[in-house]
């Protein structure tokens, strides 16, 4: 793998979250505020963290941009196919589907499974005594999902230390704030007393997501969660911290002014908390 | 008279038939599935004594993976698995799995045509006593509206036992659903059993009305077949183990036969056998035709025979309907 700079992989997530504006103007659906939340944790798991075997499980599918991006980027298909997004025929489905797209780990989209699936495959992984590890990416907001918490104590018993899950924290979901519509904090706790190891990061510094996932390489005794603090719509003004934009398209002028605004953050996406 | 190259137990109509369980002989096949592959591994959903994975489990301690009771989770990690390469059979009682999962069989097992095998036992209303809450009359229309998915109703402990084989070596999705109680095991090792081949029972030179029947009514539609032999009313029996995919020409064929028609299985008949034969039948042949099933109604408790009884699934049941399809296509 090619190391880059840290200012490398900004400059690269913020072509990603041009694309993904781009995207679902051109789409005219799409969830813009999750995708454009994750930008950084995508460009840091596929630029440096990933290896050649190691899985990556998208549970919360609906933020698919900004995966489609970052792995046209990565070199896995044609950056062209990005703005066929959802069309008919194309190789990039409204939601990740394998059938179009062999590369994705997993079809995806209704919430909730995709730990199952990466613990699944992080079980088989220390059967066959493999080195790989499974990520997966899942959303805060499908943590009202049954299906997660089951995945969650089956993880925690069998010890899986070959699995990292990066939870998207960006406090919203369709409805409202996530604490609105089924609050879950004390989050960090709650992965504790279930026997996971757990991490939290900003979700905006790639730097700091690179060094959790590579601290939770070196844990085995658990599952690692790794928080990552995101804002909503992160790089684009109006859209940050919002729930309107957890699920709606731009039009051609918010488009324009979300474009204007990724382009004059000159790369640099600033900290979580400021 | 009946089909003598399917090789019969020479017991079939006899009082000392052999009874065993078709979950059974699930176990018993798993167990040699497993024997024979190592991709296999079993979940259990805290029900592997009443599954009868626990023979696999005995044996093969490292491939058994326990989940508790959380369907959702059965299903999801066995997707993972199969993902990996493994080939992953998932049990539990029919009315969890995929009365309680659907979605999930539907989205990480059905679209990408993962080989995961879901065995549902305990379906139908011959659990009895459990009552209403326990009884999976839905399963069949479930799982049978999922496309690449393969619906399996074996009819008696060794036809559990050969699909078990034959779906572990099926790199395909796969539903099986089995009883409770024991049933008379009327075939032997020698009867031919292929997924998607219907077995033809009877034969007859002058037969007047075709039977199709799954599990446990399979044997009730033989009774019936006897009874109505010796009353002059030559019948064909034919046993549909695969439910999907539908063995049509058969259906077809032994329709033209006879011009009519009556289904029996202890499903809703809504999406069930009756459903798939006349969705075949309408388009095909469409002829007088009746469908024994649970009539859109829930269950309760009681004993097999009486719940039988009230819903109409016995061996009476089918000769009424028998003879009122006669009638039907004589008008």
């Amino acid at each position: 793998m090619k190391t880059h700079t840290i200012d490398e992989l900004q400059e690269i997530a913020k072509e990603i979250r041009s694309d993904v504006v781009k995207m679902i103007l051109k789409a005219g659906y799409g969830h813009p505020a999750g995708s454009l939340g994750m930008v950084d944790v995508f460009v840091a798991l596929y630029y440096a963290v990933l290896m050649d075997s190691d899985k990556l499980v998208l549970s919360n599918g609906h933020i698919c941009p900004a995966l489609y991006s970052v792995m046209s980027h990565a070199g896995y298909f044609d950056h062209k196919h990005l703005f066929k997004l959802g069309e008919f025929n194309s190789i990039l489905q409204g939601h990740p589907d394998k059938r179009f797209l062999p590369s994705l780990e997993t079809t995806s989209g209704p919430l909730g499974s995709g730990l199952a699936q990466a613990s699944g495959i992080a079980y088989c992984a220390r059967m066959d005594k493999k080195r790989f590890r499974t990520y997966v990416i899942t959303s805060d907001g499908e943590h009202d999902e049954g299906n997660h918490w089951e995945a969650v104590m089956f993880a925690g018993k069998n010890s899986l230390s070959n699995l990292t899950m990066i939870i998207d924290r960006n406090n919203i979901q369709i409805d409202d704030f996530t604490e609105n519509v089924m609050p879950l904090e004390p989050l960090a706790d709650k992965y504790k007393a279930f026997n996971w190891s757990v991490l939290e990061v900003d979700g905006h510094n790639i730097e700091e997501v690179v060094n959790a996932c590579n601290k939770a390489r070196a844990i085995y005794e658990n599952p690692t969660a790794i928080i990552a603090r995101t804002i909503p719509g992160k790089g684009v003004d109006f859209m940050e911290n919002n729930p309107n934009w957890h699920a709606k398209a731009p039009n051609d002028q918010q488009a324009k002014l979300a474009l204007n605004e990724i382009r004059t953050m000159q790369g640099k996406i600033s900290p979580y908390g400021e | 008279m009946l089909n003598a190259k399917l090789n019969f137990s020479d017991n079939l109509f006899k009082k000392d038939i052999e009874l065993k369980l078709m979950r059974d002989g699930f176990g018993h096949g798993l167990l040699e599935a497993g024997e024979k592959d190592e991709r296999i591994v079993v979940l259990s959903a805290d029900l592997k004594e009443s599954t009868k994975a626990n023979y696999f489990a005995d044996k093969f301690p490292e491939r058994f993976i326990e989940v508790g009771v959380a369907e959702q989770n059965l299903v999801t990690v066995a997707s993972g698995m199969a993902n990996y390469g493994k080939i992953p059979f998932c049990t539990s009682y029919a009315i969890f799995s995929p009365g309680r999962n659907w979605e999930q069989i539907r989205t990480t097992i059905g679209i990408d045509a993962y080989p995961v095998k879901i065995v549902g036992a305990q379906s139908g209303l011959n659990i009895g006593h459990y009552g209403v809450t326990h009884q999976a009359l839905e399963d069949i229309a479930l799982m049978r509206v999922i496309p690449n998915m393969n619906v399996i109703v074996p009819s008696d402990y060794l036809e559990a036992k050969k699909a078990t084989l034959l779906m572990a070596q099926d790199n395909k999705p796969y539903y099986m659903r089995l009883p409770r109680i024991e049933s008379p095991v009327y075939t032997t090792e020698k009867t031919p059993f292929k997924i998607g081949k219907a077995n033809v029972l009877t034969e007859s030179k002058n037969p007047e009305v075709t039977i199709f029947a799954c599990g446990l009514m399979v044997y009730e539609a033989l009774l019936a077949y006897k009874e109505l032999y010796k009353n002059g009313i030559e019948t064909i029996i034919i046993n549909i183990h695969t439910i999907k995919p539908l063995d049509e020409e058969t259906v077809i064929r032994y329709t033209k036969l006879t011009g009519a028609v009556v289904t029996i299985e202890e499903h809703q008949a809504f999406g069930g056998l009756g459903s798939a034969v006349s969705e075949v039948l309408s388009k095909n042949f469409p002829v007088a035709m009746e469908i024994l099933a649970v009539q859109d109604r829930f269950g309760q408790s009681g004993k097999p025979e009486e719940l039988f009884k009230e819903y109409g699934l016995t061996k009476e049941d089918i000769i009424k309907s028998v003879k009122k399809v006669i009638a039907r296509k004589n008008t």
